[in-house]
């Protein structure tokens, strides 16, 4: 029996170790380029050379970042300026659409939902020359506006996905006591829905700001002026343009990176949960 | 958590309304203007412009001038902004263009053009523009754009330490070129500089190449359909470009043609084959012309010009059109050309540009203009259509790495039948 | 509850104006993409004249797009297989009940909130052959450390080895999805059906292998359904760290599609292109969403 214990302590020792050493060479692995953003963003100009990618900076300097920073600023502006009413409206509009797909299901809804849904897979190259054509026409090709509205539009099947799932989960009991207390549909959405949305919201909130700050494609194309693009293109044409400078593109992807970094890191569970729902099954 | 969101709800809809007024919408077209579309945003060429602008303006001070210029991607950004303006009918009053069939094969023949031959003919410019000159900005008899500046794409730029060192001769034909690259070679040093990162790099030097392989006229006739791509001389000029592959730097993918340049600076490389605008990057280094770095013409081309030009036109319906065509005479003009190139870096399209104005590799290069058979650049949009130059470019990105002579000479073939519609 | 006629012909109307929206952006532009791409539109000016597969043979025809499809097919593979085993991996391990599980968790989680292109600025400097991983390696004494990364056109059987370090960063960037999903999964496992199983006497490895796996295969599906749908269409990252690449040793379709549409203008052939993505696409999302919604799409 004892050496049957010291046999199994003995296997249950190794294997701790086997885990632990596992996850930290994992965790160095995915640290290697934070630690590359680090180290060659907080370098001096003079410390920019071939052999001292990998060393850490003689000296830490803002300098990198300075330039950075007066580089990308206003496409950091810009990047704002687009995320903050495209998340906005996608949201709202995802949470009437999610009320109306869970709770008020009309003839023909479910299907519809799901074509709805469709749009999410699609790859936007597929309706990309249209796009263009049609902001083009409408005068808003080449416009930070252009952009918002295409957000909007192509943010609806997610945001709508997670606000129906999440309502799919609010019992009917909760809406038919509303109903006998002669509330009609809005004022349900509106005095009862609405007020337990707060989990659903901060979830498609922190999803849309995610990924229309992150965006690259649409912005690319809709946005060709310097002064209006946002900071995901202007990080591009940085990288693009410079030889050695890397110090200062280094910066720039931090900053780039910073908010939605700074939301994962304050608001995380909810970000994954975002991450759940984009998976379709709840 | 309740509170939060609400506060975060209300701060986002403060914000909101703030997109409103990004934008400024589309300018009204207001009386007395003059947009002029450009991708020259940085540097001598932005500089360049302005002192144009600034003879405009001392001529006619109550025009105003609109400077929509759109930087990145070489001209690759702008181009998609003209080409959706131009789509939704909104035109600039005048926009840089290559000249040559860039400028021909994506506005002319699409009917967006207006000619300009009466602006050459009434201040007299057909004399002052060499024949080669308006043979490639003229289409069925008429001319389309105003070139500002030449640039010249065959130019072989040499170490000049390297070659006294060496005691070797910088080559001036392709046989020499091959001794001394086998020369220095052993040596240990890369005889040629390649960046083909960007895949215009590659099609670059083989221009060059094709230009010294088959003559300025054969090398002309490959884009009129009388040199054909799959005979003897196509063939001869592809096997001379893989064995100059042999004699590059093999990090070639992963540069760009200026840390190319970059190479013959610090001396890893001896040469390097690419337009005149290297000279700007090895001045703007702290290089002197002609001490440190020395320039032929590429191995082969002597006698022969190849350029390549930005150049302005006059679009159809153009908003202030009286003010585009004064515009145009500006750029025409030899004051507004020797404004512009000295600071940009290139030679004037005319042939009386101010000499001493000019640095001594310009010098030498408006010499060989004035005299030399010229030729237009494919690389450069000045000889093919922008949609035969992305096939040349495919096929040239798979060749490099590939060198397979027969798959190139098939393909290239097949691209000149389907673009000159034969 | 009650829905009375009115209430639901209100419904439909609250969201008419999103379906009016997801009906023209999305099923509208489809259909236009198609007509383009049936078209003989090559150059600025729209051209409607219909040309039949014209275009499709092109397309098909040309080297640049066979070999996209190639780089493709191998991505999507390579990608798939490392996410779904790290992921598998790094759940399994996390759930060994670890100190600092939160911590480490973040560590493989936090690229997900990262944009392409920050990951593909930062990862074309790690791979740079001059100053990256082989500077690196050779700081540590190896000093036969000079391999061309994604610069190297070289290819065995169509790979292209280019696509290795693009193949990393996406891995690099989505792990952590596979790790969350996975996890999600690994805890929704009922603890004593392990327990029963450890009491007979079964052994860690056939634990995993007879009851974990199988468990986790619905999650494995969705996970390989949204990376696989993912990966088709990548571009923003490759576009940013390799660009097409030498020999168009990293291209995709999308990059091809950018260039063909936005730089050469030759519309006609770059709708064929977003054509031919979005049914690969399809093939893959349609099954799945039908599955999904099997029961609502019946009723």
């Amino acid at each position: 029996m004892r050496t049957g214990q010291s046999k199994y302590c003995f296997r249950y020792v190794v294997g701790r170790i086997t885990v632990y050493s596992l996850l930290f060479l994992f965790a160095v692995c995915f640290l290697v380029p934070v630690y590359v953003l680090l180290a060659t963003g907080l370098k001096s100009f003079k410390d920019v050379n071939i052999e001292r990618m990998w060393v850490l900076p003689d000296e830490i300097t803002m300098a990198a970042f300075g330039k950075a920073f007066s580089k990308l600023s206003p496409n950091f502006i810009n990047s704002i300026i687009l995320t903050i009413p495209a998340t906005v409206a996608s949201c709202i509009a995802g949470s009437l659409n999610g009320y109306i797909f869970s709770k008020w299901r009309f003839k023909g809804a479910d299907i519809i939902f799901v074509f709805i849904l469709f749009g999410m897979f699609i790859p936007y190259q597929s309706i990309l020359i249209p796009l263009v054509q049609f902001l083009n026409r409408i005068g808003l090709y080449g416009s930070l506006s252009g952009l918002i509205v295409t957000h909007i539009v192509y943010g609806l099947p997610i945001t709508t996905l997670i606000f129906r799932n999440y309502y799919m989960e609010v019992p009917d009991e909760l809406l038919e006591s509303a109903q006998i207390d002669g509330l009609g549909m809005f004022n349900i959405y509106f005095k009862i829905v609405a007020q337990i949305s707060a989990p659903a919201f901060v979830v498609a909130i922190i999803w849309q700001f995610t990924n229309i700050w992150n965006e690259f494609l649409f912005a690319v194309i809709i946005t060709q002026k310097p002064s209006i693009q946002p900071i995901t293109v202007a990080l591009q044409n940085l990288a693009g343009s410079q030889i050695v400078e890397w110090n200062v593109q280094m910066a720039g992807a931090l900053l780039a990176a910073m908010p939605t970094l700074l939301v994962y890191i304050l608001l995380g569970r909810f970000f994954i949960r975002g991450l759940m729902a984009g998976s379709v099954k709840g | 958590m309740k509170k939060i969101t609400i506060i975060a709800v209300v701060l986002l809809l403060f914000f909101s309304p703030s997109f409103l007024f990004s934008e400024g919408a589309k300018e009204k077209k207001v009386e007395n203007k003059l947009e002029i579309f450009s991708w020259w945003t940085a540097g001598g060429e932005a500089e360049g412009l302005e002192a144009m602008f600034d003879i405009y303006k001392s001529k006619y001070p109550d025009v105003e001038i609109i400077n929509a210029t759109v930087a990145g991607g070489a001209g690759a950004n702008a181009k998609a902004v003209l080409a959706t303006r131009m789509q939704g009918g909104n035109p600039p009053d005048s926009f840089q263009v290559h000249a040559g069939h860039e400028l021909i094969d994506t506005w002319v023949v699409a009917g967006k053009m207006e000619p300009i031959t009466f602006i050459f003919k009434d201040n007299g410019w057909m004399d002052v523009y060499p024949k080669g000159v308006i043979d490639i900005i003229s289409y069925k008899g008429e001319i389309y754009s105003v070139p500002v500046n030449i640039h010249r794409s065959n130019v072989l730029w040499y170490n000049k330490r390297i070659f006294q060192e060496s005691g070797l001769t910088p080559p001036k034909t392709l046989d020499e070129f091959f001794q001394v690259a086998e020369k220095l070679a052993n040596m240990g040093i890369t005889p040629l500089a390649l960046g083909d990162k960007n895949t215009w790099t590659s099609t670059h030097l083989l221009e060059s190449v094709l230009l010294a392989t088959l003559g300025p006229e054969g090398y002309k006739g490959l884009w009129d359909g009388s040199t054909p791509w799959d005979g003897s001389a196509v063939r001869k000029a592809l096997d001379n470009f893989v064995r100059m592959l042999k004699y590059v730097n093999t990090d070639h993918a992963a540069l760009t043609w200026d840390a190319a340049t970059q190479y013959v600076i610090d001396g890893k490389s001896a040469m390097n084959i690419m337009g005149d605008w290297a000279e700007g990057y090895f001045k703007a280094k702290g290089l002197t012309p002609g001490k440190e770095f020395g320039w032929l013409p590429s191995p082969g081309t002597q006698g022969s010009f190849m350029m390549l030009s930005d150049s302005f036109g006059l679009p159809k319906g153009a908003p202030h059109r009286e003010n585009a065509i004064r515009w145009l005479t500006v750029c025409g003009s030899r004051e507004g050309q020797d404004a512009f190139n000295p600071i940009k870096g290139s030679i004037p399209s005319r042939i009386d540009g101010d000499k001493s104005l000019y640095d001594e590799y310009l010098q030498s290069a408006m010499k060989d203009f004035s005299k030399n058979a010229i030729v237009p650049s494919v690389a450069h949009g000045a000889a093919a259509s922008e949609g035969w130059l992305t096939k040349i470019n495919d096929i040239m990105t798979v060749f490099v790495s590939e060198r397979n002579i027969d798959k190139a000479v098939e393909q290239f073939s097949k691209a000149a039948r389907e673009s000159l519609g034969k | 509850m009650i829905k009375s006629r009115g209430d639901l012909l209100r419904a439909f109307f609250v969201v008419l104006p999103s379906i009016a929206a997801v009906g023209i952006f999305i099923y509208g532009f489809i259909g236009w993409s198609l007509r383009a791409s049936f078209s003989a539109w090559d150059g600025i000016i729209p051209d409607f004249t219909f040309v039949g597969f014209k275009n499709y043979l092109e397309v098909f025809s040309n080297v640049r797009f066979q070999k996209d499809l190639w780089n493709t097919l191998y991505f999507t593979f390579f990608f798939l297989l490392l996410s779904i085993c790290w992921g598998l991996l790094l759940a399994w391990l996390l759930d060994r009940k670890v100190k600092g599980e939160a911590l480490l968790r973040n560590i493989f989680l936090f690229p997900m909130s990262i944009s392409f292109v920050v990951t593909g600025v930062v990862w074309r400097w790690i791979f740079n052959p001059t100053v990256g991983v082989n500077a690196l390696l050779k700081l540590l004494g190896f000093s036969g450390a000079n391999w061309g990364w994604y610069t190297d056109p070289t290819s065995v059987l169509k790979f292209h080895l280019a696509l290795i370090p693009v193949i990393l960063a996406a891995s690099w960037q989505l792990t952590g999805y596979t790790m969350a999903m996975f996890l999600a999964g690994l805890r929704g496992i009922p603890e004593d059906l392990i327990d029963h199983a450890r009491i007979d006497g079964a052994s860690e490895l056939y634990i995993f292998r007879r009851i974990i796996l199988p468990l986790l295969k619905p999650i494995t599906l969705s996970a390989m359904i949204v990376l696989g749908h993912f990966s088709l269409k990548i571009f923003d990252l490759i576009y940013t760290m390799t660009g097409k690449g030498p020999a168009f040793a990293t291209d995709v379709p999308a990059i091809f599609m950018f260039e063909t549409t936005f730089r050469g203008n030759h519309y006609a052939e770059g709708a064929v292109i977003s054509i031919v993505m979005l049914l690969l696409v399809a093939v893959v999302i349609v099954p799945y969403l039908y599955s999904t919604f099997r029961k609502e799409i019946k009723r």
